[in-house]
C-alpha cells in the first residue's frame, strides 16, 4: 500500500482519536461511545505505527503517529483513585505504619535532636555566655523580648496576630520540613545537619531563658505544640537519612533503585509531617498564645505529646505493616 | 556511549514508543517563566491582602509557601504533567515508562527540589543531569520521572499535483525514506536547494529539470491521489 492510500483510509480513525484525546487532556467527559472507540483506535494506532516504521513511511508520518500514539498512551494509563477513603486509611493506619515501618531511622534523628539539645542546654547550665556560640546577639534579644515576663507585650496580641503568626509557621517549619528531608538526599548530610543545628538553637533557648528567668513563659508556650512540630521534624530528619543511606549503602540494590524505594517508603511519611505541621501551627498561633494558668497549659501539653506517641507506636496495628501508601 | 536524546519504550500493546527528552536548557526556561508566573501572581495578591494588615499578611505567607512548594506539583499532577512554564516550552513530565504522572510522583520530585538546587542555582541537578542518561535530575531519579517534548501539532503536507513517475532503479526502503522527506520538506526549502539536491540523484540533468523529474518519482512513491 503507498503512502497516501495509507493516510487516506486511517485518517477518519485519527481524527477521531485527536478529538478523543482533546476531550479527554482537557478533562471533560467524552460521550461512552467516543470512549469504547478510543482503546480499540488505540491498539490499531499502535499496528498502524508498525506498519509505517516496517514499510518505510515518510518520517513525518512516523512521527505524527508517534506523536498521537504518546499522547493516547499518556490518557490511557492515567490513574485516579478516590481521595477521601485513601485519606482515612491513610490517617487511620497507613502513616503510623510508614513511621514504624523505619523506626530506626527517626529513632537517630530523634537522638541527634534530644542529645545536641540536652548537651547545649547543660553547657549553658554550666556557663550562661557559651549561648552566644550558638545564638546570634540579635536572636537572642528576639528571645527574651518573646518569652520574658518584664518584657514581653501581651496585651498587643489579637486575632491579626494570631493569623499572622499561623501564615508564618506554615511558611517557615513546612518548608524547614521538607528542606530537612530533601536535604537527606545529599548523602544523609543536609538532615544530619538540620536535626543537630535546630536541636542546638532549642537547646540553648532553653538554657538561656531558663537561666533567664522565663523558663515558665516558655514551657507553656511551646509544650502543646511542642508534640506534633518536634515529632514532624524527628520524622522529617528520619526519612531524610533514609533517602541518604539508600544512596550510600544501597544493599543488593543498583543505587537508583534503592533511591526509588526510599522514596516510595518516604512518602507516606511526609505526607504525615505535613500533616502534623500544619496542625501545629494551628495549636500555635491559636491555643499556645492564649495566656491561661500553667497547670491547665502543661496538661494540655503533656496530652498533645501522650496521644501523639500512643497514635504514632499503635494505630493500625493488626492490618497489613507492609502496605502503608496513601493511595 | 551513544548520546541521544531519544528514549524508546516498548509499550504493553508491544508497540514501540520513542520519547525525545528535554535538556537542561529547556528546562531553565520553563523553570523561569513559572518563577516569573508566580512572582507577579503574588505580586498581585499581595496588593489587596495588604488592606487586611497582619492578618492578610498571614494569609500572604500561607499563599507564598503554597507556592514555593505547590504550583508544580498541582500543576503536574492535575495537568497532564505541565506547568504553565513547561506548557509554553512544550514540556510535560512522564513516568520512566511514558505513563502519565500522578500526585505522589509529582510530590516526590519536587520535594527532592531543594537536593538539586544545592548549593546554588541548581548545580547539583544540573550536573547530575548531564551525568544520567535520561537528563534527569536528583528529584526525578528518585521519583522515576522524565522531563520530555510534547509533539507540536503536525505542519500539514503541501498539496501535490501532477502525475507520477516511476524511478528508474530499484527502490530500496531507505530511499523511499529520502524521497519521502523531500516531498515533505520540500515547501521549507528555496527552489534553489531542492535543485541542488535534486542535481545529486540526476546529475546528467540541467537543475531545474532534475527538480521536476525528482518531484515526480517523489509522487509516485507516495502514491499521489
Amino acid at each position: 500500500m503507498r503512502q497516501s492510500q495509507f493516510e487516506q483510509r486511517y485518517q477518519p480513525q485519527w481524527a477521531r482519536l485527536e478529538t478523543s484525546l482533546t476531550a479527554l487532556e482537557a478533562r471533560r467527559h467524552p460521550d461512552d461511545a467516543a470512549l469504547t472507540d478510543f482503546t480499540a483506535d488505540y491498539q490499531s494506532l499502535c499496528h498502524q505505527l508498525a506498519l509505517a516504521r516496517e514499510r518505510g513511511y515518510s518520517l513525518a508520518l512516523q512521527e505524527y503517529l508517534n506523536d498521537l500514539m504518546l499522547r493516547a498512551h499518556r490518557q490511557l494509563y492515567r490513574y485516579r483513585t478516590p481521595l477521601l477513603p485513601g485519606l482515612v486509611a491513610f490517617f487511620t493506619g497507613g502513616f503510623p505504619r510508614a513511621v514504624r515501618h523505619q523506626w530506626r531511622w527517626h529513632l537517630i534523628s530523634t537522638l541527634c535532636f534530644v542529645l545536641s539539645a540536652g548537651l547545649v542546654w547543660a553547657m549553658i547550665l554550666h556557663d550562661p555566655e557559651l549561648v552566644h556560640t550558638v545564638v546570634g546577639p540579635r536572636q537572642v534579644a528576639e528571645l527574651e523580648e518573646m518569652y520574658h515576663p518584664d518584657l514581653r507585650d501581651v496585651a498587643g496580641r489579637d486575632r491579626q496576630d494570631d493569623v499572622m503568626m499561623f501564615g508564618y509557621y506554615i511558611y517557615n517549619n513546612i518548608g524547614i520540613a521538607f528542606r530537612t528531608f530533601a536535604g537527606g538526599l545529599l548523602l544523609g548530610v543536609g538532615a544530619l545537619v538540620a536535626m543537630l543545628f535546630n536541636g542546638s538553637f532549642f537547646g540553648a533557648a532553653a538554657g538561656h531563658l531558663t537561666l533567664a528567668g522565663a523558663a515558665q513563659p516558655f514551657f507553656t508556650f511551646v509544650i502543646a505544640h511542642g508534640a506534633p512540630e518536634l515529632i514532624a521534624i524527628f520524622l522529617a530528619g528520619g526519612a531524610g537519612l533514609r533517602m541518604g543511606w539508600a544512596v550510600l549503602a544501597p544493599g543488593s540494590w543498583r543505587r537508583v533503585d534503592a533511591l526509588r524505594r526510599a522514596a516510595g517508603d518516604c512518602l507516606p511519611v511526609m505526607y504525615g509531617v505535613f500533616a502534623l505541621l500544619v496542625l501545629a501551627a494551628f495549636i500555635e498561633a491559636f491555643w499556645s498564645s492564649r495566656e491561661l494558668a500553667p497547670q491547665i497549659k502543661y496538661s494540655v501539653g503533656a496530652a498533645c505529646w501522650a496521644l501523639l506517641t500512643l497514635y504514632l507506636l499503635f494505630a493500625g496495628r493488626g492490618g497489613n505493616e507492609e502496605a502503608h501508601g496513601p493511595e | 556511549m551513544r548520546i541521544d536524546d531519544q528514549l524508546h519504550i516498548d509499550t504493553p500493546e508491544g508497540a514501540r514508543l520513542t520519547l525525545s527528552l528535554a535538556g537542561p536548557l529547556p528546562r531553565a526556561l520553563a523553570y523561569s517563566f513559572d518563577l516569573a508566573i508566580r512572582g507577579l501572581a503574588l505580586a498581585v495578591i499581595a496588593i489587596p491582602l495588604m488592606l487586611f494588615g497582619r492578618g492578610g499578611m498571614g494569609l500572604y505567607l500561607v499563599l507564598l509557601f503554597l507556592m514555593e512548594w505547590f504550583y508544580p506539583v498541582l500543576f503536574e499532577a492535575l495537568w497532564q504533567g505541565r506547568t504553565p512554564g513547561k506548557r509554553m516550552m512544550g514540556l510535560a513530565v512522564v513516568h520512566g515508562n511514558g505513563a502519565p504522572l500522578g500526585f505522589n510522583g509529582s510530590l516526590v520530585r519536587n520535594l527532592l527540589r531543594t537536593a538539586d538546587l544545592f548549593p546554588i542555582f541548581y548545580l547539583t541537578g544540573f550536573l547530575v543531569m548531564l551525568a544520567t542518561r535520561r537528563s534527569q535530575r536528583l528529584g526525578d531519579l528518585a521519583a522515576d520521572t522524565l522531563v520530555i517534548h510534547t509533539p507540536p501539532a503536525r505542519p500539514a503536507r503541501p498539496h501535490q499535483d501532477g502525475d507520477g513517475e516511476v524511478p528508474d532503479w530499484p527502490l530500496s526502503r531507505e530511499d523511499q525514506l529520502v524521497l519521502l522527506a523531500f516531498t515533505d520538506r520540500g515547501a521549507r526549502l528555496s527552489a534553489e536547494r531542492q535543485e541542488e539536491l535534486a542535481a545529486l540523484a540526476y546529475p546528467e540533468l540541467a537543475p531545474a529539470a532534475a527538480r521536476e523529474k525528482l518531484q515526480r518519482v517523489a509522487r509516485h512513491v507516495l502514491g499521489g491521489a
